[in-house]
């Protein structure tokens, strides 16, 4: 499925494409994911007194990477990529007091909009990687800032003092406006072969993925702007 | 725990490896692909008789090559669950405990999709591993996720079917789980769950190539895994 892009063709940049359309489409649809992590983790690991040392440190490195994910993408893109857009970390698209209207005060709630940041962005990537095929270098960096992400997600789950892995489709101890990230993952059909029984371990051993479509109305609370 | 069993591969049902392997490529490419090569396909008839071959003309390479580092996955933590070290921390085990059966699953996966072109898996020799103390099972447990991520990270692109590289990267993924939560047992509250040692600065993990790869492994099989395709 080609993602939706989150902005009209007007507003697209009009030069010469280094890359394929349909390349370029995915890549922005990751960009825009990348810019929504990087400014989040930007700002909680730069507001004094949110984080407790140890874990801002672990959150510091994520920063990092999300950071660099952003600059590669723009990179590779170069005049075809998007600009970022403004975000509400509070879930309340742009009206600043959505369901985690403390995320920059309350460390908890913090890394509760890490944990779905993190494995929306996993189950991402993994959604558009059959679209990236097509070119063999551009799908292999796809795949190695996936498994980053998927990096982050255990981690901050595991400060969340959660599995690093996915069970069935649980949300944990999530709210539960954050179900739409989990629907799904409980899959045990995987190729053409269905896998049920075996416990949990059978969910837990498949990350699932999510769809442009899905993956735009999990962060569309968190757009501030909608163009 | 898998059941090695003959229904666990439903191949029975398709006359040969050529059939089956048809099969797979018109369900799974979901229109009918007239003609096979027969060379490739002879090589992995030769790989189903027996011969631990991985043969990387085609997608089944690519798929054996993650079934036989899978097969090492979970023969590695079979052995730890069945006698685990006794000075892990509380909490450890169940991790482990979680990880071994996760790696049962994707080997079970690939046996199943790969049906009779499946290679023979050679025997697994985990000797030279210290089974008895933590650290050394933790170090060698981190290698082999890493190994892991970064092979299916290099293989992606060898992969000619979407649905193939949609389980791929279903499956690397939980591996880079894994991986992230080895090096915190590690090394607790640190960076190194995404590590400046395997994340670059780019921010992008490694990726390995099979070579690399089954370099690597090779020394915990018996016998030799035939490389071909490359």
């Amino acid at each position: 499925m080609k993602p939706r892009s989150l902005f009209d063709a007007s507003e697209r940049r009009i030069e010469a494409r280094a890359l394929p359309y349909d390349i370029a489409d995915v890549l922005n649809f990751a960009l825009t994911l990348e810019y929504l992590e990087a400014e989040f983790y930007e700002t909680g690991v730069g507001t004094q007194g949110l984080l407790p040392a140890d874990v801002r440190a672990q959150f510091d490195q994520i920063r990092k990477h999300e950071v660099a994910h952003v600059a590669f993408l723009r990179q590779v893109l170069g005049s075809q990529q998007i600009s970022k857009p403004a975000f509400d970390y509070t879930g309340g698209m742009g009206k600043k007091n959505g369901p985690f209207a403390d995320v920059f005060s309350n460390p908890v709630t913090f890394a509760a909009v890490a944990q779905a940041f993190e494995d929306t962005g996993a189950r991402a990537y993994k959604g558009q990687a059959a679209n990236l095929m097509s070119n063999k270098t551009v799908l292999q960096a796809a795949l190695q800032i996936h498994s980053v992400e998927a990096r982050h997600a255990s981690q901050v789950r595991r400060i969340r003092q959660q599995k690093s892995w996915i069970t069935e489709d649980s949300r944990g101890n999530l709210p539960g406006i954050t179900q739409p990230i989990y629907n799904g993952d409980a899959n045990k059909f995987h190729f053409i072969l269905a896998q049920p029984g075996h416990g949990n371990s059978m969910s837990e051993a498949f990350d699932e993925p999510l769809t442009s479509g899905q993956v735009l109305n999990i962060v569309a609370p968190f757009l501030a702007t909608r163009a | 725990m898998e059941k090695q069993t003959q229904s666990d591969d439903w191949a029975g049902t398709l006359s040969g490896p050529s059939s089956r392997r048809q099969f797979l490529q018109r369900t799974a490419a979901g229109v009918a692909i007239v003609a096979i090569p027969s060379a490739l396909s002879g090589c992995h008839v030769l790989g189903a008789i027996g011969k631990p071959k991985l043969d990387f003309g085609d997608d089944f390479g690519v798929l054996n090559y993650a079934y036989a580092v899978e097969s090492l996955e979970a023969k590695f933590y079979q052995t730890i669950v069945k006698s685990p070290p006794r000075d892990l921390k509380p909490g450890e085990f169940e991790i482990l405990r979680d990880i071994g059966a996760h790696e049962v699953q994707h080997r079970r996966f690939f046996k199943r999709a790969l049906g009779v072109l499946r290679i023979k898996v050679p025997e697994i020799d985990l000797s030279s591993i210290d089974f008895t103390r933590r650290d050394t099972v933790l170090a060698q447990a981190k290698i082999f996720e890493d190994t892991g991520v970064a092979g299916y990270n290099g293989a992606g692109k060898r992969l000619k079917l979407a649905e193939f590289l949609t389980i791929a990267g279903k499956i690397v993924s939980v591996e880079a789980r894994h991986a992230a939560t080895l090096r915190d047992m590690i090394n607790p509250g640190s960076r190194d769950f995404a590590g400046d040692d395997v994340v670059d600065a780019t921010g992008r993990d490694r990726a390995l190539e099979p070579l690399e790869v089954l370099s690597m492994v090779q020394p915990f099989f018996k016998s030799r895994l035939v490389i071909a395709g490359l």
